[in-house]
């Protein structure tokens, strides 16, 4: 199946996400469709898949124009998507996941699971895509959700597919694994599109590049004559710095000493079993793994906002164990949460509230429990302006802002103070290069200060450039330690893994 | 609500920002012409009703004549709407701090009878204090009662998250029993009498009436000033202090404000708390102010159409002043309607609740009168 | 997901999470104090035996009187419960106390109701009876919040559904008979439903508000036209009562034939509602749809499933299964409507579906241990016990806050319940 994208315009308000877009997508082949996060790759594909309709454009398959009045009729048409968002109802198993919407029933509207859960083994089968029918959704590793997005697509006979960020919540196994699977799917026929921010796998996997910027096509290349700088630049619109400096001089003193660290999860499961580490100044240890492995309870541990089962903390020579949030706060230890949207921000409240929200409580922006609002402005002003924040004014509602922006507005409003220690999960998220150089770039600013980093990431490429030091944690332990300057991706995504390099 | 907003415009502003730019539009729109739209809407469909159950023209003329003069035609029938609106106005500000934070407290009735119960208590037990000294206690006592009542859904919320809205529902049921059982027993229950009904209040622990000076029977009091100075203090505790920054923080986001710092349980029991003194406020204002005394449903609702005033104005101070004064006058001038032209008050509660959904659904108010609203800005909200 | 090794047994480990601690230390105070509570102030008080009749006079087998003593049967269950006390302080995991809690609850009402009958006649049946009568309202309203709550549409309005339905079943079971009545009560029932629906999904008006406008309106509607029109035509308030209709042979069942199998249609049909919406939720295709909608409304929409429309659908009948518990109150109970005469069980309703955990059996379940407490209140009345009246009405209500307080964290509302759903 071949489809074309011809002209296609969306517009959200007075925001134009996609402009003119002309694309190609034909069968047996893959297509990396390259661009920042940002750039407009989701909304061109939702509009592919139906759920958005274009403002001007036409969608052709096999030559005749198609109109898609929603998702019902991009899926009829042959279409599938794979969300960067997996969407799964998590309380779901996977057969019902799998079959919603085309579920098999019998008399009475009686959903027939034997018939679903049958439909799915083969299909698993046939593609190699093992995985249990009855497991529930929430219950098991990302990399098998994305097995179950695939299985749904190709249930519902997709002959295209369209994978949005793919791979952005796989280890390096994984992400062969997934490798696999799409080539193998092209054998099959089927036509490929592959959307993604890293250029080193688009030029490994896909045939064709399309480079999308600013919701337009602005350059078409070929994997094998193209190289990740030519690409790179296509896609921010400059020449892009990959290295970050490294540190010259030797780390100070011990900063950060954890000892046999122990934090259970809601379930009272033990997510983080008797850990060992620490941060020394001017150190920026990064902790690799990948997601669910510990780290998001060890970082809550490590910030008070968790308690710790067993073991001991201790920052510049005091235990803190028992410490509370806004105490540790008090002792300078900045916090960067992973995500900015559930814990970072308040997206209904301003940009200046938002700089403040950790150190309100405090003089100069109160006194008493008075609010002290023109210290806070003038506060906030000194954020956006010295972090780059991209904001019409400071009453503007935090919401209102790109993910890059608001990203800039939690780092700045953590590192604006004088900081001793900073814990950073996940800091570029999400956001486009710009901004992650940027943060990159005050962070490095902040170790040659002489704090201490702590970095928390699931970007193995962000922990392989910014880390001094490199712990890789793997079902609640640290199973292996690196030095940042002679650590290969391979040894430490092997770590990832929990094979020992 | 959707969609991307304002385009982010360059950086480096500097000393720019801090000259405060406009970001929401005054949109005249919305905060004038939907709201008087809305009552007038509401008042349409009111006739339509008193037509429909075979009430003729001109007593229907009667009625919003009635309306009118019994709300606003006279001293005395300003004094009857800002009597009416005082305790819907001080519930009213309880319900909106909740709501700021997060809490969906549909226990102002039990706080508020509690709260009333309480000021009678203080009001007719302690016998020969000046008014000066009584009247704040008898105020006091009916906070305490309120916010003590009420943190116990806080401290149930902070401590096992049980739901706040089953506690407090649950806390009015037990409240009203609590206030049966008062009302029939001493010390409470008024001497040989065997009806549920409070000893009065002792003249010493009655709030004065401002305007009877003019005319005796006029029944506005000292209330009407308290719940205008609890106006400026939730105000000022919402958006010009700390606390009122995690009130707000924790009800945004609660996530959020525990990565911040800011302790949640101790904030839900704070909150609680200060939305149960301002319902006890409103119940001990009643008991202090107009009735004299308490009897079996003296709170007559107030406590859950204060959840409407509260909605109403968009859980802002202001607005619930406003919503406050609005449902007054309608408490007021309905009285009057029922009185002259034989109308049930129980229209008003009809005209109420279509408010509120006209409020709070611009898009339905835009949906039948469009010829109201100028070309284009429709498209502001997004309809559809 | 981030829970590798599992600790083997959550109450030996030496660090459990501060709440569950807390919970559990408060569980065993509260059975601890139970146990006191019992010991000292209904076992003392005793003297003889309690007598419960099982049999109502019309029963076909007649069952001797169960005779309990009084004091030995307190003072065992105050043991038990102290036994349980102390084992929760000791090693009690947190995933039993609910569970502990809730028998011993059971316990100190069995021994309550022993006290209270101490050297009196009591019919248990009767109250058992009369329990499932007064769940009825509160089951239906419940079920009508776990369907609209199930596609993600908190139903605040249910009180105002079930006033509705009371209104319409008097006045046109007066005028057309009753079976004609609930027919309408249903469509009226739903079109408030409906209307609950264009509100929030259509206008997007936030879904608490809705609710609490519908149900002022129909509360000002209501008692508008009851003093405008039923106080001068009273031949529209006069609506015929459905009578019990006993099940042949399952009613002669003692005990259990007069509590379940005879009883009149609204009993008959909220239970077969409760089980046509186990089926519908779980089993079929439209239900998984539903589940889908208001856990997940994006990933339904993907997969092309009209999120709006099933709202709709399920909030409509949500309003229906509503309105037939509103017309409980006038054609299943006094055949005439009075003003706000639904007092709150549509709140209840509520309570009953948070407690049920958004199922429709654990609603009726919730349900009918609200009606429990309720009819336990009105038969105590009649036993003149030493304690006030009102305190004994508040029991239900105390115990319903213990028990959600207990059940910390258990219940888990669908994942998008109260959020808009906006393309675009």
């Amino acid at each position: 199946m071949d489809i074309e994208l011809r002209g296609i315009t969306k517009r959200f308000g007075s925001v134009v996400a996609n402009s003119d877009v002309n694309l190609t997508i034909r069968a047996g082949e893959i297509l990396g469709l390259l661009g920042e996060n940002g750039a407009g790759k989701s909304t061109l594909m939702n509009v592919l898949s139906g759920l958005y309709r274009p403002d001007e454009g036409q969608i052709l398959i096999d030559g005749k124009p198609v109109n898609f009045r929603g998702a019902g009729d991009a899926i009829r048409a042959g279409i599938g998507m794979v969300h960067q968002h997996f969407m799964l109802v998590p309380v779901f198993t996977v057969a019902e996941n799998v079959v919603l919407g085309v579920e098999p029933v019998k008399a009475l509207d009686r959903l027939d699971m034997k018939t679903a859960r049958a439909q799915v083994r083969a299909i698993s089968t046939e593609h190699g895509l093992e995985v249990d029918p009855d497991a529930i959704i929430e219950e098991i590793p990302v990399g098998l959700q994305q097995r179950v997005e695939i299985i749904k697509v190709l249930f519902r006979s997709a002959n295209a597919i369209i994978f949005d960020e793919p791979t952005a919540v796989l280890t390096p196994q994984e992400v062969i694994e997934f490798f696999g699977i799409i080539k193998s799917l092209r054998e099959a026929g089927k036509a490929l599109v592959f959307i993604t921010h890293k250029l080193g796998e688009v030029l490994e996997v896909a045939d064709r590049i399309s480079v999308l910027r600013a919701g337009k096509i602005v350059g078409e290349g070929d994997p094998r004559t193209a190289t990740s700088a030519d690409l790179a630049e296509m896609m921010v619109g400059r020449p892009v710095r990959f290295a970050v400096e490294r540190r010259t001089s030797p780390p100070g003193g011990p900063l950060l000493e954890v000892k046999n660290f122990t934090v259970l999860n809601e379930r009272d499961e033990i997510a983080v079993a008797g850990i060992d580490f620490t941060v020394r100044e001017g150190e920026v240890v990064g902790i690799a793994g990948v997601q669910g492995n510990g780290q998001t309870e060890l970082v809550e541990a490590l910030t008070g906002l968790r308690p710790t089962a067993a073991g001991t903390l201790t920052f510049a020579g005091e235990d803190i164990t028992q410490a509370s949030t806004r105490e540790r706060h008090r002792k300078l230890i900045a916090h960067i949460p992973e995500d900015r949207q559930r814990s970072g921000l308040i997206t209904d409240f301003s940009v200046a509230e938002n700089s403040v929200l950790d150190s309100y409580y405090a003089p100069p922006f109160s006194a008493g429990i008075s609010m002290r609002w023109p210290e806070v402005y003038r506060e906030s002003a000194k954020i956006v302006e010295d972090f780059d924040v991209r904001t019409a004014s400071i009453h503007t509602h935090a919401g209102n802002l790109s993910g890059g922006n608001q990203q800039k507005l939690v780092v700045g409003r953590e590192m604006s103070r004088d900081t001793k220690l900073l814990i950073a999960a996940q800091p570029t998220r999400g956001i486009d290069v710009g901004s992650i150089e940027y943060i990159h770039e005050r962070i490095v600013k902040a170790r040659d200060e002489g704090d201490g980093i702590l970095i928390v990431s699931t970007e193995l490429d962000e922990v392989m450039s910014l880390s001094d030091r490199i712990l890789v944690m793997y079902r609640g332990r640290i199973v292996a330690e690196f030095d940042g300057a002679t650590a290969t991706v391979k040894d430490v995504g092997l770590a990832m893994a929990g094979m020992k390099a | 609500m959707s969609g991307p907003d304002e385009k982010p415009a360059g950086a480096g502003l500097g000393d720019e920002i801090l000259k405060r730019v406009v970001v929401r539009r005054f949109d005249v729109q919305d905060i004038v012409l939907v709201p008087i739209l809305s009552v007038v809407i509401a008042l349409i469909l009111g006739a339509l009703t008193m037509l429909a159950t075979g009430v003729g023209f001109e007593t229907i003329g009667r009625s919003f004549v009635a309306l009118f003069t019994g709300s606003l035609g006279s001293l005395s029938a300003l004094s009857e709407t800002l009597t009416a609106a005082t305790p819907l106005i001080l519930c009213g500000l309880g319900l909106a701090l909740g709501f700021r934070a997060g809490l969906f407290n549909i226990g102002a009735e039990g706080q508020l009878i509690l709260g009333g119960i309480a000021a009678v208590a203080v009001g007719f037990m302690l016998k020969g204090l000046p008014a000066i000294i009584h009247i704040p206690l008898a105020l006091l006592a009916g906070m305490v009662a309120g916010a003590l009542w009420a943190s116990i859904a806080g401290w149930l919320k902070a401590a096992t998250g049980a739901h706040e809205v089953i506690t407090t529902i649950m806390l009015n049921f037990i409240a009203f029993r609590l206030t049966d059982y008062l009302l029939r027993n001493p010390p409470i229950q008024k001497e040989g009498r065997s009806d549920p009904i409070s000893e009065s209040v002792l003249e010493s622990a009655q709030l004065p009436k401002l305007l009877a000076a003019l005319d005796p029977s006029y029944r506005l009091h000292l209330g009407f000033l308290i719940a205008l100075l609890a106006v400026a203090v939730v105000y000022w505790v919402l958006f010009r202090s700390t606390i009122g920054f995690e009130f707000r923080a924790s009800g945004a986001n609660p996530e959020a404000a525990r990565y911040a710092g800011m302790r949640s349980g101790w904030i839900i029991v704070l909150v609680m708390a200060c939305a149960g003194a301002l319902a006890g406020l409103a119940g001990a204002n009643q008991v202090l102010g107009v009735l004299g005394r308490a009897s079996p449903n003296f709170s007559a609702g107030i406590g859950f159409d204060a959840i409407a005033v509260a909605l109403l104005g968009r859980s802002h101070p202001v607005g619930v002043l406003l919503a406050g004064l609005l449902f007054g006058a309608l408490q007021a001038g309905g009285r009057q309607m029922q009185v002259a032209a034989g109308v049930s008050i129980d229209l008003i509660a009809i005209i109420q609740a279509l408010i509120i959904v006209f409020i709070a659904a611009p898009m339905l108010v835009r949906t039948i009168v469009p010829w109201a609203f100028r070309a284009g800005s429709g498209a502001r909200s997004g309809a559809r | 997901m981030a829970a590798i090794e599992s600790a083997s047994s959550a109450g030996a480990h030496p660090a459990l999470d501060r709440a569950a601690r807390r919970q559990r230390l408060v569980t065993a105070w509260l059975l601890l104090g139970l146990a006191v509570f019992i010991a000292v102030v209904f076992g003392t008080g005793v003297t003889g035996s309690a007598t419960f009749r099982l049999t109502l006079p019309r029963d076909a087998v007649p069952l001797p009187n169960l005779v309990v003593p009084a004091a030995p049967f307190i003072y065992v269950v105050a043991g038990i419960l102290a036994f349980f006390g102390v084992r929760q302080f000791l090693r009690g995991g947190a995933r039993w106390s609910s569970l502990f809690l809730g028998i011993g609850l059971l316990l100190a009402v069995a021994a309550f109701l022993v006290w209270a009958a101490d050297g009196k006649s009591f019919s248990l049946t009767g109250m058992l009876e009369s329990t499932v009568v007064r769940a009825v309202p509160i089951a239906l309203g419940g079920l009508a919040g776990v369907l609209s709550e199930r596609v993600a549409v908190v139903n605040i309005g249910i009180e105002g559904m079930l006033l509705a339905g009371a209104f319409t079943g008097a006045v046109v079971g007066s005028l057309a008979g009753g079976v004609i009545g609930i027919a309408g009560a249903m469509l009226v029932g739903g079109l408030f439903g409906f209307i609950l629906g264009a509100l929030v999904i259509t206008y997007r008006v936030d879904q608490i508000i809705a609710g609490v406008a519908i149900n002022l309106f129909v509360l000002g509607m209501t008692s508008y036209l009851s003093s405008q029109v039923l106080t001068e035509y009273r031949e529209l308030n006069n609506a015929p009562v459905f009578r019990a209709w006993a099940i042949p042979f399952l009613s002669d069942i003692p005990v259990l034939g007069p509590v379940l199998f005879r009883q009149n249609l609204f009993v008959y049909g909220a239970v077969i509602m409760v089980i046509i919406a186990t089926y519908y939720l779980f089993h079929t295709r439209a239900g998984l749809r539903a589940r889908a909608v208001g856990e997940h409304p994006e990933a339904a929409d993907t997969l092309g499933i009209n999120v709006y429309r099933v709202r709709y659908i399920n909030v409509t009948i949500a309003g229906m299964v509503a309105g037939f518990g509103g017309a409980w109150f006038t054609l299943g109970s006094v055949g005439r409507f009075d003003e706000g005469m639904t007092g709150g069980r549509g709140f209840i309703g509520l309570a009953a579906m948070i407690f049920g955990r958004w199922h429709p059996v654990g609603a009726l379940m919730a349900a009918l241990v609200f009606g429990f407490a309720d009819s336990l209140q009105q038969k105590l009345a009649i036993l003149q016990t030493p304690i006030p009246s009102e305190f004994l009405a508040m029991a239900p209500y105390i115990a319903t806050i213990i028990l959600v307080a207990g059940l910390i964290g258990r219940a888990r509302a669908p994942a998008a319940d109260g959020k808009p759903y906006i393309k675009e």
